[in-house]
Order: structure tokens, then C-alpha cells, then sequence
């Protein structure tokens, strides 16, 4: 599995972290993680101010939070000018042919066959979460970026939507309590329900759980496992390592590209394979 | 060795921050963006685009529908003007037969006529031939009275003789008789 091997080059690429410098693994946290500053070393540093708490809530928009902004400004101009192509002509040309195949695909190939009959209600959202994933993960692969999908609590939020979605595709279709009802599967024995019932329960929570986990972690690994290839050069402290630190973190990267697209299609397969097993629970 | 890491990669950091913290502020943004982005985007680029694609496959298929209908017409159309055509070829098959048998009667007819006229006209001409003859005859009689007259009349001027008198009657009903 390439996510084990990624692990194992961390863990060795960790260990000489901390074998040749000590405890100093904190500069690949800085470019991972979240922050209040939007970093542009080494020309400057946007600090960003303090904004007020909102019921007790501090709002203050973060790195991540402009890198959504951003992702979502881009979406919202890209496909508006695709939709106003559309009214100059059916027939696609340039950017718009590319983002009709996207969408087709996630139309037709993503949630088509995996939600069944009544999909049409989901498109848009389910489009809106490829396209938001895809691009936050593309963004972030550009230098001086910053890649929000591999924040937990940006995740989190986004299969929290998911486990919305799942339970209320699955309450319309079949009415609150035959739904809640058809969560345990017909036919098995009447002791069996003791185990059943909470393996149920748990396992509409462990859905969400696991896209969250599974998307924060890919969209994470990537970029350490990038960080620590060029961060060995340094720790090394020679220029012989180079051009291998270079080219493994290429190849990486370039391999971080597929993850990108691969991550957002799981994301949105999955969550409408949930939402279709919820509203055809008869299957 | 991989708890060591784990604890070290997530729980480092400068600021004491971990990988696994989670910002409230941050799903607070996300949510309100995510639910901003569905809407925006369901209304200014899904709802135009989707439309566009699906009238645009059925425009499609509208127009092959529209294509094989237009074969069939056009196949009917070719149909019945075969059968036109060759109902128009007997028909007028059936008028030259018509006019054929109609061209014999009348050839018929007329020669017919043309004898009969061709009769009537020699019966005619006979009929014509008769009364002349009649004519010529009953002319004859009066020049040979004539003759008998003048004839009789020489006699008497020549009276002479009986014999030679009876030598010229003779003479002259020879000569008559000849006639």
C-alpha cells in the first residue's frame, strides 16, 4: 500500500530528523499547519488581525480559511463562466469542454450508478464537494499556498455534511422511522439485534469518521512526506543528497497530483454510495 | 519507534499546536462556506449548466429522431411516387390500347364507308351509263329516222330505177346495220 510506504519513508525521514537535529521537526508543522499568518518567505508575512468573538467563538479567519475563500472564489468565477459559455453556444470549447467532462463524470460515473434512482437532488451538492475538494487539494500543491483539506477540522466539517446529507436523503425517502427501522437488516434473528443495533448506529458515525480521517491524513502525508525529502538535505548537511531529496520530491509531488484527484473522487463516490444506501435500503 | 513519531509530528509544533487540534473558528468558516459555495454554485453554475447539457442531448436526439423520421417520409414519399408512376404507365398503357382498338374500329369504319360510297358511286356511274346509253340510243332512233328520211327522200330524187332504188335501200341498211 503506497500509504504504508509513505509512513515507513516518514518514519525513517522523522528519525533522522530527530537523530541529526535533535527535536526539530517544527518548520514541516509550520508549512502544514494552520496559522494566522499568510507566509511569504523569505519577502514578508501577512499577520492577520484579531477578529472579534462571535458568541464566545473566535472567527478569525485563518490561513486555511483564506485558501477556502480563494478555492471557493475560483470555483464560483470558473464555472461561471462555463455556465454563461453555454448560453453563447452548446457546443464546448476550450476550458468549458475540460469542465464538462468533469462534471459529466461526476454526474454520470460518480453519482449515477452509486446513488441510483432520485440522484438528481444530490448533484449539486455532490458536484460542489469534488470540485471544492479537487481544487483545494490542486491549490495546495502550488508554493506558498496552503492545502485546508488537510485540516481535520476543515474535513471533519465536510463529512459532518456528508453524515447530514446521508441521513437526510435517507429520512425523505422513507419517512423517519421506517428509516431508522431499516438501518438493522431485515431477517436476522431476534438475539442477534442486541449485537446489531449499536454495530449500526456506530457504523453511521464510523462513515463520516473515516472520510474525514481518510482525506486529512492523504492530503497531509503528501506534504510531509515532501517536506522531509527536501528537509534530509539540510539535516544531512550535504549537497550530495540533493538531487535524489529533489527528484523523490517530484516524483512525490507529481504523484500528490493523482492523490489530489484520487481523494476528491473517493470523497464523493463514497459519499454518495452512503447517501444511495440510505435512500434504497432495501439493497 | 511509531508512537515516538506520531507524538512528535502531531503534538510538536511551534505554538504548541498539534495536528489534531480543531479550530472552531475554522468549521465555523468552513460550514458557512461550504453552504454558501452549494448555494452559489447550484444557482450560478450547476442549475445553467446542467440544463444546457441535458437540452443539448436531447436536442440531439431530438434531431436523429427527427433525421429517421425524415428517412421514413422520405421513403414513403418514394413509395407512392413508384406506385404513381406505374399506375400512371398502365393507365396510359390502357388509353394507347383504347385508342389502338378505337383507331382500328374507325379504320374499319371508314373503309368501310369509302367501299360502300366506292360502290354506290360505280352503281352510280352504271345507273348514269344506262340512262346515256338510253339517251344515245333513243338519239340514234331519231337520226336513223332522220336518215330514213333523207334517205327516202334521195330515193325519191333518184327514183330511177326500181332495182337501183332497191340497191340503195340496201345499201344503206347495210350501212346502218354496220353502224
Amino acid at each position: 500500500m503506497p500509504v504504508s510506504n509513505m509512513v515507513d519513508s516518514l518514519i525513517t525521514a522523522a528519525d533522522s530528523v530527530q537523530t541529526t537535529s535533535g527535536n526539530d521537526s517544527g518548520w514541516i508543522l509550520h508549512h502544514i499547519m494552520d496559522s494566522r499568518e499568510l507566509d511569504f518567505e523569505p519577502f514578508f508575512t501577512i499577520h492577520i488581525p484579531q477578529f472579534p468573538t462571535l458568541f464566545g467563538l473566535d472567527i478569525t479567519p485563518t490561513k486555511h480559511v483564506f485558501f477556502m475563500w480563494l478555492t471557493a472564489l475560483l470555483l464560483v468565477i470558473l464555472f461561471y463562466i462555463v455556465a454563461r459559455s453555454y448560453k453563447k453556444s452548446l457546443v464546448p470549447k476550450g476550458i468549458t469542454n475540460v469542465c464538462e467532462v468533469m462534471i459529466l463524470f461526476v454526474r454520470d460515473e460518480i453519482v449515477k450508478p452509486t446513488l441510483g434512482e432520485g440522484y438528481e437532488k444530490f448533484v449539486p451538492y455532490l458536484l460542489t464537494l469534488f470540485f471544492f475538494i479537487l481544487f483545494g487539494n490542486l491549490l495546495g500543491l502550488i508554493p506558498y499556498s496552503s492545502t485546508f483539506t488537510s485540516n481535520i477540522a476543515v474535513t471533519a466539517t465536510l463529512a459532518i455534511f456528508s453524515f447530514f446529507a446521508i441521513q437526510i436523503g435517507g429520512i425523505r425517502q422513507n419517512g423517519f422511522f421506517s428509516y431508522v427501522k431499516g438501518l438493522v437488516p431485515k431477517g436476522i434473528p431476534s438475539w442477534m439485534l442486541i449485537i446489531m443495533i449499536p454495530v449500526e448506529i456506530l457504523s453511521l458515525f464510523t462513515k463520516p469518521f473515516a472520510l474525514a480521517i481518510r482525506l486529512f491524513a492523504n492530503m497531509i502525508a503528501g506534504h510531509i512526506v515532501i517536506l522531509s525529502m527536501l528537509g534530509l538535505i539540510f539535516f544531512i548537511g550535504t549537497y550530495f543528497v540533493a538531487p535524489a531529496s529533489v527528484l523523490f520530491a517530484i516524483f512525490i509531488y507529481l504523484l500528490e497530483i493523482l492523490v489530489a484527484l484520487i481523494q476528491a473522487y473517493i470523497f464523493t463516490i463514497l459519499t454518495s454510495l452512503f447517501i444511495g444506501m440510505a435512500v434504497h435500503q432495501e439493497h | 519507534m511509531l508512537t515516538n513519531l506520531i507524538i512528535g509530528v502531531l503534538a510538536s509544533g511551534d505554538g504548541g499546536g498539534t495536528l489534531l487540534d480543531v479550530n472552531p473558528g475554522l468549521i465555523f468558516w468552513t460550514a458557512i462556506t461550504f453552504i454558501i459555495l452549494v448555494l452559489v454554485l447550484k444557482r450560478v453554475a450547476w442549475k445553467p449548466i446542467l440544463t444546457a447539457l441535458d437540452n443539448r442531448a436531447k436536442g440531439i436526439e431530438d434531431s436523429l429522431n427527427r433525421a429517421e423520421q425524415a428517412k421514413e417520409e422520405a421513403q414513403k414519399i418514394l413509395e407512392e411516387n413508384q406506385a404513381t408512376l406505374s399506375k400512371a404507365e398502365e393507365e396510359s398503357k390502357k388509353i394507347i390500347d383504347q385508342s389502338r382498338i378505337y383507331a382500328d374500329n374507325l379504320k374499319e369504319q371508314m373503309l368501310k364507308e369509302s367501299k360502300d360510297q366506292q360502290q354506290k358511286i360505280i352503281e352510280d356511274a352504271s345507273a348514269e351509263i344506262e340512262r346515256k346509253k338510253n339517251a344515245a340510243f333513243e338519239e340514234l332512233k331519231n337520226q336513223i329516222a332522220d336518215i330514213s328520211i333523207i334517205a327516202a327522200e334521195k330515193i325519191m330524187k333518184e327514183n330511177i330505177d326500181a332495182d337501183k332504188n332497191k340497191k340503195i335501200v340496201e345499201k344503206y341498211l347495210t350501212e346502218i346495220s354496220k353502224n
